[in-house]
Parts: structure tokens; C-alpha cells; sequence
């Protein structure tokens, strides 16, 4: 596998793990609050995990990778860039979609002729478990809610980016919907202003770690 | 609605109540408490009881109004016995 690839997979799990810790403290109910912002943090440890993976192939450390590039070089799949945090139903639909979608890159991954590759989508897959069942459980209970029916409607073509043209088909099963023609490329506006948030301290303390 | 969670720490040791969470359902309440109690394997178990499935009692249990000391394992005070006993035997220091 690739430095490419691997940055790749560790940019969708930083920049969602990022979104999804904007809810943090303003959760619908405070048991949500606590799991999501878990989930949130889960998702940026195997960013960190990927990162660390490429950056043996690059000769780099997990943190150049994650906050010292350009927003433009970012690999990530557009539907991880956009900021929900003000609409839980397409935060959910997105969460589902995205878990959905992982599943399989991740089944995948384990399967991988890299033993590097294959231990740590195993491990993360142990992970991935438990969002799983949180995403499946609100898929559930939203699912007759028109809000939430509208934002899976609204994601899907983005959805479908996430996976290589060889997986998707995969995901249409897995999600019950037909394909349609991807969303692989952003165009970058919601990214910038995460970006800009994120790489501050690096930014300003060149370097720095944490 | 409001779950209580118990855990048992080792596998076999008596379950103990952890806390209690709200939840809109026993699948909610379930990942909540994967979440709360689980994460760090701190529980081997883990019970999740919705409030209302447990009957709180309380005081009187069962009316004791007359003396009857004996039937309670406190009736008895050992310390006066044994000295009545040590006398009897011309005993008065424990050997």
C-alpha cells in the first residue's frame, strides 16, 4: 500500500474525527454528548495510527503529516469536509454513510498483503465495532424521520467517494440504494476553515507537539 | 427513560450498581453504557435495568414489634456469657 493511500484513509478519519468532535458540549442530551465526542476521538487515534504508517514509507512523524500540509494537499473525501454541526440529522446520515462505507474499505484492509496494513485495519476494525452499532442504532430510530431521509438522499453521491469504483457496489447492498455518480472531489470551502483551526498551534509554534 | 447499569468487575464477583443513565430505549441505553462502563474493560458485565423494572422497599419490612433478640445474631452479647461461664469454672483469665 502506498504512502498515498495510507494518507488518505488517515485524512478521512482526521478531518471526520475533527467534525465530529464540533459537537462536543452540544450534543442532543448529554449521554450522546459523551459517546460521540468518543467516537470523534477514536476516529483521530487511527488518523494518528495511519499517519505513523505513511510516514515510515515518507520519512515524516504523524504530526507533520496531520498539521503541517496545505489544505489543497489534504486526501480526504469530500463528504468528511463538510460541517454539519448545526444539523444532527445529516450529522447522522453522515456518521452511517461514512461507517457504512468504512466497514468495507476496512474489511479490505484486513485482507491486505502488507502485515503492517493487515494488523492495524484489524485492530481499528475492533473499533470501528462500536461506531458501528451507535450508527446503526440512530439509522434506526431516524429512519422515518423525513429530516434524516432528505440528508441520506443529499449524502449519498458523497458516500459513494469514499470507496473506490471496485467497492461500491458493495456499499449500494450494504445501505440499499442504488449507485449514482460519485462525489470524489471538493471543492475545498468547508475545508479551509477547519483547516485554518486545526493547524494553529503549528502554525504559530512551528513544530510544536502536544 | 432512566437505565441503571451494574457491573461486575471479575468474572463471578456479585454485579454492583455503577450509575444510571438516560437512554429512549434498551439499545441506547446499551451503547451508553458500553460507552460509560465498558471502555477501559473496567467490567467484565454488565446489567442494564430500566428504572422502572426495579421495585425500591423500604422501611418497616417486616413489623418486629415485640422483643425477640434472640432470633437476631446482635441478641446475644458473647462478652457477658463468657464471663459468666469463666466464674462457673473458677476461671477468670482466657487461657
Amino acid at each position: 500500500m502506498n504512502a498515498q493511500e495510507l494518507l488518505r484513509l488517515a485524512d478521512d478519519e482526521l478531518i471526520l474525527g475533527w467534525r465530529n468532535s464540533e459537537w462536543t458540549g452540544i450534543a442532543p442530551f448529554l449521554e450522546e454528548d459523551v459517546a460521540f465526542s468518543s467516537i470523534a476521538q477514536t476516529e483521530i487515534g487511527h488518523a494518528r495510527a495511519w499517519y505513523e504508517l505513511a510516514a515510515k514509507e515518507l520519512g515524516s512523524d504523524a504530526d507533520s503529516l496531520a498539521f503541517d500540509r496545505e489544505p489543497e494537499d489534504y486526501l480526504c473525501s469530500p463528504l468528511v469536509e463538510l460541517r454539519l454541526a448545526d444539523d444532527w440529522a445529516r450529522t447522522i446520515a453522515r456518521h452511517w454513510l461514512y461507517e457504512s462505507a468504512d466497514a468495507i474499505r476496512i474489511g479490505a484492509l484486513k485482507a491486505s498483503d502488507d502485515p503492517d496494513v493487515a494488523g492495524l485495519a484489524e485492530k481499528i476494525d475492533r473499533e470501528e465495532a462500536y461506531h458501528r452499532m451507535h450508527a446503526a442504532m440512530w439509522e434506526e430510530r431516524l429512519r422515518g424521520d423525513a429530516r434524516f431521509r432528505e440528508a441520506v438522499d443529499e449524502l449519498w453521491p458523497f458516500a459513494l467517494g469514499v470507496l473506490s469504483e471496485a467497492q461500491r457496489s458493495l456499499l449500494c447492498e450494504a445501505v440499499d440504494r442504488d449507485e449514482v455518480e460519485a462525489i470524489e472531489q471538493g471543492e475545498r470551502n468547508d475545508l479551509r476553515p477547519l483547516w485554518e483551526e486545526m493547524t494553529m498551534v503549528r502554525r504559530s509554534v512551528p513544530g510544536a507537539s502536544w | 427513560m432512566i437505565y441503571e447499569v451494574f457491573r461486575q468487575e471479575r468474572e463471578g464477583q456479585p454485579f454492583q450498581h455503577g450509575g444510571s443513565l438516560e437512554a429512549p430505549n434498551l439499545v441506547f441505553a446499551e451503547a451508553y453504557a458500553r460507552e460509560f462502563y465498558g471502555r477501559r474493560d473496567e467490567s467484565f458485565a454488565l446489567w442494564i435495568v430500566p428504572r422502572d423494572a426495579v421495585r425500591e422497599v423500604r422501611e418497616p419490612y417486616v413489623a418486629d414489634v415485640f422483643d425477640r433478640d434472640y432470633r437476631r445474631v446482635d441478641g446475644y452479647s458473647l462478652k457477658v456469657k463468657l464471663k459468666e461461664a469463666r466464674e462457673r469454672a473458677g476461671t477468670s483469665e482466657a487461657r
